[in-house]
């Protein structure tokens, strides 16, 4: 009960954090992608801030043996780069820049019910399927979790 | 040139700084990386574990955006950027994308870039750099309206 109040409150911290930094308004962040045109550096902003205080208490946190609710934390080990991380980014900030939604403020801005968002959020859907039908089985996805390595195989038993 | 008009520095950290701390709520209470569009496209692969955390964070996503709503309505789109055709192939894109390239902003930008990945660091300058180019080609090549 207590690990499920903890995800409920830390998506909606996460949503709230998106609508204050205005990553939820698809014109403020096509404004910080239009770097040739009239620039909001705005967003810069917000990626710095979280990363300011992620980056810290990233630190903090990982001096603990263990999560508050599980055995082990679960981070990414990989450190090579590939040309499927490349693409797949690339083809992320394509769409990025055509709709002004990233998957976050999407689904924020859908429950809100602003009309583009339900139909951004119905399409990303289905490109996610996509994806999940077409490569999934070219690449681990270990744990669920798909950052995680291909070498991390430890089970862990369920909370 | 800078858009003073629209520029938003005070806020615009203040949210950054709330998107932070959720992640690292998420790394203390679940040890996992608050990454969207792995958090929501794990709930639609059947192989993916740890359903729970995935539905209730997303519940927690989604009941801020009906909160928000209420309290402050502005602070979701009010002009549009697309079509509705242009926002669905937007997001075909985003969703194939952030999985085949694992993250998003959030996962890559956010929690990456604070681990120090060069695997992160690597994807947020793709999309950046696609990003802003795309905006480039659309703006001012085809100056597209939407």
């Amino acid at each position: 009960m207590k690990s499920r109040l903890f995800s409920l409150f830390a998506g909606a911290l996460f949503g709230v954090g998106l609508s204050i930094g205005g990553m939820t308004r698809p014109e403020k962040v096509v404004g910080f992608l239009d770097v040739t045109g009239l620039w909001d550096p705005s967003l810069a902003f917000v990626m710095g801030g979280a990363i300011a205080v992620h980056f810290v208490l990233f630190r903090v946190v990982l001096r603990r043996k263990a999560p508050l609710f599980d055995d082990h934390f679960h981070l990414p080990t990989r450190r090579d780069a590939d040309p499927r991380l490349f693409v797949g980014a690339a083809i992320f900030g394509i769409g990025w820049a055509l709709g002004g939604f990233c998957p976050g403020p999407g689904l924020a801005s859908a429950a809100a019910g602003v009309f583009p968002a339900i139909v951004f959020v119905a399409a990303m859907t289905a490109g996610m399927l996509l994806e999940h039908a077409t490569t999934a089985r070219t690449h681990s996805r270990m744990e669920g979790w798909p950052w995680t390595s291909r070498r991390s195989t430890t089970p862990r038993p369920s909370p | 040139m800078i858009d003073f008009e629209s520029f938003t520095p005070v806020s615009a950290l203040v949210g950054g700084a709330l998107i932070g701390l959720s992640a690292s709520l998420v790394l203390l209470s679940h040890g996992k990386i608050a990454g969207i569009s792995g958090i929501y496209g794990g709930l639609f692969d059947p192989a993916a574990r740890d359903q729970a955390f995935r539905g209730w964070f997303i519940g927690g996503l989604l009941l801020s955006g009906l909160v928000v709503r209420v309290v402050w309505p502005g602070a979701f789109q009010s002009a549009a950027v697309a079509s509705l055709g242009v926002t669905a192939i937007a997001g075909l894109l985003v969703g194939f994308g952030t999985r085949l390239g694992n993250g998003c902003t959030s996962g890559h930008g956010v929690c990456g870039l604070s681990r120090l990945s060069p695997r992160s660091l690597f994807a947020t300058l793709s999309f950046v750099g696609t990003g802003v180019l795309s905006v480039h080609v659309v703006r001012h090549i085809l100056a597209v309206s939407p």
